[in-house]
């Protein structure tokens, strides 16, 4: 009989439990397990998947920043640590059984939502957020069933952070570029179909606000067969602002202002530009009034400096048409239990410092914590903190280590009660091993495989074979 | 100890997932022709093999005859002000050496040059030894927190004869803590 817990004799030791196994999840984890050689560490993720945006939300072009799955890897085989996939905290769970069971509980869920444009036309078929976009040609279950129709030949993607910058370039890159990565088959194929040859990247500011960094604004001034497409009036004033912004900002806005003046092969069969000083009003419907088929857009004027600058809208309207608009305005984290107070105005679980507010035992990092900005080190920094805060606590007896709490034992049995069935991390190695010899059949780094039924499959699969 | 252990391992354990490229001309060991020329396939002899930007080379510290088996100290400076001194060879990865340490540098991207997790401040009179870094390495650094003129990459360095003596500060940051006290506003 499976049980989840490595060789780990009734230990006297603090037991940790984590909410999430994504990135936040595991460099929490990490760091604990370093810290203290008495902890044992529990992870609960609700795929059966480990890596959370690692795996679902990384684009497929950039397999080097999935590299940090080896590290993920080398934390859930620690013999102090175990990962239980496919348990959903607070509906299979309630977070007040799982801090009955450990000494700490640290919420690392992240922000599965979306934050919505708030404007009519919204929820007409061609609009999809770009979490939803993204999760689709990254395989994630629940974005399976998208089909975003790809037969038009402009696309407006609203907001202009990395996430809009991966989803400018997985629709205008060359399929070649893409045919051996991990994306599913079924986006690759509709991607080789794709009748998209332009690409607008709205903001509501300046060029001096562009929320994306250079490496990903680089990928698309150098991808093969497209240009630029700027308007230079949105660069006013710009030039002379250069010298007093520090470097990361200045080889940025440098690199834009290259983009504004060389434009690009004429030739090329593929565009992008990006649009600024403009918010979206309202997605107009087509003719047959079934599906977006444009965008309304104001014109903003930027007022105040520095810091806090801010858009403020001056009247004037423009309307774009495109077949596809694509929101990647933010994610949003959502409440995972009513036990846990949640800040729905800032949409994180409030906190000082990682310690859940008014709540003895409960810490959170990464996204839940502070909001879902960052690339994977920045989240990586802040889960080292809330760690090292926690076992500050332990030091300092605010946690009550002297009480012996049973830990996975207890939830495990909990879980079986209720016919959850878990997935070890022993048992997503093999739905990897199979996505992996998918992969390979098709010339490419894994065919992920879509279907939570399908991964379960497999892990009974492993199941028969040894027990 | 034991973290230094698991870093070892985690290092080693890594370095069976590498993929092979066979584009020389970016990679630092190449650049800098310590490369001992053995860029190898499959999965023999973890330890030996270091992953670089753009692929595996074998690193200095294998047994072949041409190697160079010079001495170069360099001392880390820890997040906490404590001083390491490392005695390293030339041609050894400086992210690499850390690592064998047990210096607490994470490399989360495994040295691709595709995040700024392994950040170092470099003795200034060093600093001027070293190549300059390539494009993508400016754009990772650019994303690294408290970025100073001193800042590289350490999975970039490689080491010389000159860079002896060269001294690796690891940055004091984090997210709640500011080396000059400063307190972010809560948002």
């Amino acid at each position: 009989m499976l049980t989840g817990v490595r060789g780990l004799s009734s230990s006297s030791g603090p037991r940790v439990c984590i909410v999430g196994g994504g990135p936040a999840g595991f460099y929490t984890a990490q760091q604990l397990l370093k810290a203290r050689q008495d902890a044992a560490v529990d992870i609960y993720e609700r795929l059966p998947v480990p890596f959370g945006l690692v795996r679902f939300g990384v684009a497929p072009d950039h397999p080097e920043v999935k590299n940090v799955i080896n590290t993920f890897t080398q934390t859930a085989q620690h013999e102090r640590c175990s990962f239980h996939g496919n348990v959903n905290v607070g509906k299979d769970v309630t977070i007040d059984e799982l801090r009955q069971a450990y000494h700490a509980v640290v919420l690392s869920y992240g922000a599965e939502g979306n934050r919505s444009m708030g404007i009519p036309g919204e929820d007409l078929p061609g609009v999809f957020s770009a979490k939803d976009f993204v999760g689709w040609y990254n395989g994630l279950p629940s974005n399976k069933e998208l089909h975003p129709d790809l037969s038009f030949e402009t696309a407006v993607i609203l907001g202009q952070g990395n996430v809009a910058l991966d989803v400018a370039r997985i629709l205008l890159a060359p399929v070649e570029m893409l045919k051996e990565t991990d994306i599913t088959q079924n986006a690759l194929e509709a991607l080789a179909g794709s009748k998209v040859r332009r690409v607008l990247i709205v903001g509501r500011r300046g060029p001096l606000q562009i929320a994306c960094t250079i490496k990903e604004l680089r990928e698309m001034v150098n991808l093969p067969n497209t240009r630029a497409d700027m308007l230079p009036a949105d660069f006013e004033g710009i030039a002379e602002a250069l010298k007093d912004l520090p470097r990361p900002r200045k080889r940025l806005t440098e690199l834009m202002m290259k983009a504004v003046k060389e434009g690009g092969d004429d030739k090329a069969e593929k565009c992008w530009g990006l649009r600024f000083f403009r918010s979206p009003v309202e997605v107009l419907a087509g003719a047959d009034e079934k599906r977006a088929a444009g965008i309304r857009l104001a014109l903003n004027k930027l007022e105040g400096s520095g810091e806090s600058v801010r858009a403020e809208v001056t009247g004037q309207l423009e309307d774009v048409d495109c077949g596809l608009i694509i929101s990647s305005i933010g994610y949003k984290s959502i409440p995972i239990d009513p036990a846990v107070p949640f800040d729905p105005r800032r949409a994180i679980v409030p906190n000082e410092m990682g310690r859940v507010q008014d709540t003895a035992g409960l810490y959170c990092s990464g996204w839940v914590k502070r909001g879902p900005t960052g690339v994977i080190a920045t989240t990586m920094n802040d889960s080292f903190d809330t760690a090292r805060v926690l076992i500050q606590d332990m030091e300092a007896g605010k946690l009550d280590l002297s009480v012996n709490k049973p830990g996975a034992q207890a939830i495990t049995a909990l879980l079986q009660t209720r016919g959850v069935r878990m997935v070890l991390f022993s048992q997503w190695e093999k739905i990897n091993a199979e996505e992996e010899k998918r992969g390979k059949s098709l010339g490419k780094a894994r065919e992920k495989l879509l279907d939570v039924d399908e991964m379960l499959k497999i892990r009974n699969v492993f199941i028969s074979i040894f027990f | 100890m034991a973290a230094f252990t698991a870093v070892r391992a985690a290092v080693s354990f890594t370095q069976r997932f590498v993929r092979v490229s066979r584009d020389c001309s970016v990679c630092p060991l190449y650049r800098l022709n310590v490369c001992t020329g053995a860029a190898v396939d499959g999965f023999s002899a973890p330890n030996r093999r270091l992953r670089t930007s753009i692929g595996v080379c074998q690193s200095a510290d294998s047994s072949s005859p041409e190697e160079d088996q010079r001495v170069v100290n360099v001392v880390f400076i820890d997040r906490s002000g404590q001083r390491i001194p490392v005695k390293a060879r030339v041609g050894d990865n400086a992210l690499h050496l850390a690592h064998k340490h047990g210096i607490e540098l994470e490399g989360a991207c495994e040295a691709s040059l595709a995040c700024s997790t392994c950040h170092v401040y470099v003795s200034s009179e060093h600093y001027e030894k070293l190549p300059e870094p390539e494009e993508r390495e400016d754009d990772m650094l650019d994303m690294a927190p408290m970025l100073q003129e001193n800042s590289r990459l350490s999975c970039q360095i490689i080491l010389t004869p000159e860079l002896d003596g060269m001294e690796l500060t690891l940055p004091k940051v984090t997210r709640n803590f500011y080396v000059d006290g400063h307190v972010p506003k809560p948002h």
